[in-house]
């Protein structure tokens, strides 16, 4: 799992079977410092509560469709936590 | 498996019912010449310290089978603390 950012939602309403329901949200993955990496991705919103500008954690590949209530979903990835707090040690300051 | 040190913690107030109660520990990967390729979170089952060198299953069944579990958006666990490499 990596750490993310919110930066936006994806409606679509033509989407594949087992699809209807899943909020789809703009993710921009982020290194351990949280500045920005990499190219931003489209996550499944699997606690159903993370907004805009939210602090995220996310799993990728199949884990991310058992993130879902409804298994074998065609996702990749999937928002399975909000992020209060990272704490690194000293030297990772 | 992979090579980590324990960078520090995750604290999440909300998530998937699955990591509820589950420790939350970021990790650098290590390669063997002790450069770091990126990080990753992972849930710890073996009671790792931060500035532990670790031990990283990263694969979703194994990871779920540690937890006795059918299904689980699981992939990266600690399974053990590295004493030594040579």
């Amino acid at each position: 799992m990596l750490l993310g950012r919110v930066i936006g939602t994806v409606v679509a309403t033509v989407k594949a079977e087992g699809l209807e329901g899943v909020k789809f949200l703009v993710v921009q993955p982020l290194d351990k410092h949280r500045r920005d990496h990499g190219a931003a991705i489209v996550a499944a919103d699997a606690v159903a509560m993370a907004g805009p500008g939210e602090l995220v954690y996310f799993v990728a590949s199949r884990e991310a469709a058992e993130a879902l209530p409804e298994r074998f979903v065609p996702v990749d990835h999937a928002i399975v936590g909000l992020v209060d707090q990272v704490t690194l040690s000293e030297d990772d300051r | 498996m992979k090579i980590a040190r324990v960078a520090g913690t995750v604290v999440s107030p909300v998530s998937h019912p699955f990591f509820e109660g589950k420790r939350l520990l970021l990790c650098d990967l290590v390669d063997t010449d002790g450069s770091t390729q990126g990080y990753v979170i992972a849930v710890d089952v073996v009671d790792a310290g931060v500035g532990d060198e670790v031990l990283i299953c990263d694969e979703g069944s194994s990871a779920r089978q540690i937890f006795a579990l059918s299904t689980g958006p699981i992939r990266a666990v600690i399974v053990g603390i590295i004493d030594e490499i040579s």
